[in-house]
């Protein structure tokens, strides 16, 4: 088989893009559980709904030629106060219950968000225009990419840098770290750990829809697209390590570019190389690459 | 005197049972001569996702353990059925056997990586990971599934056709998924079961004690997958055709809520909830294209409010009126 090296050259950045968006969503997934100990199956919900909030928004700002830039802005905010409400009315009736009835809750938000994106936007496939300044090509190394791409890339270094400084400098970022560790003591020193949860709840979500409006420019927004992205985020952070922030990032970068060269050799099932690494995870290394240690 | 062994042949339930037994012979012949073919029909589908809901329930009412991936086994018994009964004409009845048995491999697989790290959210997480995965190689392995066109014309021998009435494949079906709840019944009545609702109630005791944890939660998961598929065989001997759909996780988020809203600690709960969901299910999808909304929505409503079921208010309603417990 002769492959192409200027294909194989090709396929890394568009894996790489993926593995950006892959990044956003699933360091949302993962604080979550890290903080709260609640896997959000509805995670994908609110990317979807920030990518249709981005269709919206650009239409509403039709006539402004910074209408893309007002979505980016806006729409994550509007997914986060969607996931801030959802936090405070239902999720924080059920933290002192059992497990599986969290995790049931989330789970009924896939289907009540999805049926609310159908009532809104309708089963149409909507697309959303890259912003003018970014939708022409760039050529690197004799290849032409959208300098979307380089966007995305962007997109997603500036994210992990945020998200670094965050964790390690702010009050807030050394909260959240506290309260994954001993969620007691942190009580007992007086601060509230529900306004914790519903801010990492809100954070999650805004990043969320964040991918979601990043990638709008890149698809066409379907009603299935939060199922679709949800199981590539469940298994980056099955490989990555439920709860680690840089598991993500690095399972993100690995998953993205395995996808993008999995597409070469077998176009159509190109996700079964992404649960074969999976399961590998799973059999030899079950915390994840960078989790911690989880009981046997 | 209070007895420690129940009566098995109390009287009462004796009765209960005789007319149990009469209601569901009887049902189709009352629904031909004053319904319509259709409620036999409706009927039919009570019984398959009743099967479908009692073999789930082993696994999150039993087992404790939440599976989102159901829909999988449900729909690889059914594709299998079909494929067995198209591609390679096999005679219905071997065809019957084979499909669950397809089911509990993959129940088997699936079931080997999902129970290999504890916690309730891996198990969560990977249950709905595979059967997303089994989806989508079915939608799109053209060549052998017809992708999203799905297998129609079905050959399904006369004994059973549901060409002129639905009221044999109707019998059919209450004494496949009759054998198949009374081995459920047995299971959860069995040292086996117990061992696995000790294990529900708490893992750590119980791998004190010397319990495999793993390994009965794998047994009972490929148990739950086996009869699902069994479920899923007969939805094709009903519907005569089968397409991706029957695979999809909505199908596994109802199942749930067949549980949940029936009652999943109560054995006959499932059965219940069954019964509720395909009704309604008749009843709203004529009116509203939002079944999925009122699918959360209820669902939400049940885990904030009656986690225990419908079923299950039945049961403590009768304990707090009676004083003495069922069983």
């Amino acid at each position: 088989m002769d492959i192409d090296l200027s294909i194989i050259f090709a396929q890394a950045v568009s894996g790489l893009c993926r593995a950006m968006i892959l990044f956003l969503l699933a360091s949302g997934l993962t604080l979550v559980f890290g903080v709260m100990r609640v896997v959000n199956f509805a995670h994908g919900s609110f990317y979807m709904v920030g990518a249709y909030l981005a269709y919206t928004l650009t239409n509403y700002f039709a006539a402004s030629p910074g209408r893309f830039w007002f979505a980016l802005l806006l729409a994550p905010c509007l997914v986060s106060m969607l996931g801030g409400i959802v936090e405070y009315c239902l999720m924080r009736r059920i933290y002192d219950k059992d497990h599986l009835l969290q995790i049931l809750l989330t789970y009924a938000l896939i289907f009540v968000l999805g049926d609310l994106a159908k009532m809104i936007w309708g089963v149409d496939l909507r697309i959303v225009e890259a912003p003018p300044v970014l939708s022409g090509l760039v050529t690197v190394g004799g290849h032409s990419f959208p300098a979307y791409y380089f966007f995305i890339i962007g997109m997603g270094i500036a994210v992990a840098c945020g998200m670094w400084f965050m964790l390690r400098y702010t009050t807030f970022g050394k909260l959240m770290r506290a309260s994954a560790e001993h969620r007691d003591m942190v009580a007992m020193l007086g601060y509230n750990v529900g306004t914790i949860f519903t801010a990492v709840f809100m954070m999650a979500t805004w990043l969320g829809g964040l991918a979601g409006v990043v990638i709008a420019p890149t698809v066409r927004l379907s009603l299935g697209m939060d199922m679709e992205i949800i199981i590539e985020c469940f298994l980056v952070v099955i490989v990555g390590g439920l709860g680690s922030v840089w598991g993500a990032l690095l399972a993100a970068l690995i998953t993205g570019e395995l996808y993008a060269m999995g597409i070469l050799v077998l176009e159509k099932y190109a996700m079964t190389f992404l649960f074969v690494l999976a399961g590998a995870v799973i059999l030899l290394r079950p915390s994840g690459l960078l989790g911690r240690r989880v009981r046997q | 005197m209070t007895r420690l062994v129940p009566n098995r042949f109390a009287p009462s339930k004796v009765l209960t049972a005789v007319l149990v037994v009469a209601f569901l012979i009887i049902l189709p012949l009352c629904l031909q001569r004053w319904g319509s073919e259709y409620y036999i029909y409706l009927a039919s589908k009570v019984i398959i996702w009743s099967l479908f809901a009692m073999s789930f329930n082993l696994v999150l009412g039993y087992g404790g353990m939440m599976s989102f991936g159901h829909a999988a086994f449900y729909g690889l018994g059914a594709y299998s059925c079909a494929l067995l009964l198209v591609k390679a004409a096999w005679p219905a009845p071997a065809a019957f056997v084979a499909a669950p048995l397809i089911a509990a491999l993959a129940g088997l697989v699936i079931g080997y990586f999902s129970v290999r790290i504890m916690g309730i959210f891996y198990f969560a997480v990977l249950t709905l990971s595979f059967s997303q995965l089994i989806y989508i190689l079915v939608f799109k392995w053209r060549s052998l599934t017809l992708g999203d066109d799905g297998i129609q014309g079905v050959p399904v021998p006369g004994y059973i056709s549901t060409l002129d009435s639905y009221v044999h494949f109707y019998y059919f079906a209450l004494i496949i998924a009759a054998i198949c709840i009374f081995i459920l019944w047995k299971i959860t009545r069995s040292p086996f079961g117990l061992v696995l609702r000790s294990a529900r109630e708490n893992p750590d005791r119980a791998s004190f004690i010397g319990v495999d944890l793993r390994r009965y939660r794998l047994a009972a998961f490929t148990v739950s997958a086996f009869f699902s598929g069994i479920a899923g065989a007969l939805f094709v001997f009903m519907e005569t055709s089968v397409s991706p759909d029957v695979l999809k996780w909505s199908i596994s988020g109802e199942v749930i809520l067949m549980g949940l809203l029936g009652g999943m600690h109560v054995f006959p709960g499932p059965i219940v909830g069954a019964g509720i969901m395909v009704l309604l299910n008749s009843f709203l999808t004529s009116y509203t294209e939002y079944w999925a909304l009122f699918i959360g929505t209820i669902l939400i409503l049940s885990v904030l409010f009656f986690p225990q079921g419908v079923a299950g208010i039945a049961y403590e309603a009768w304990q707090k009126y009676f004083g003495r417990s069922l069983s």
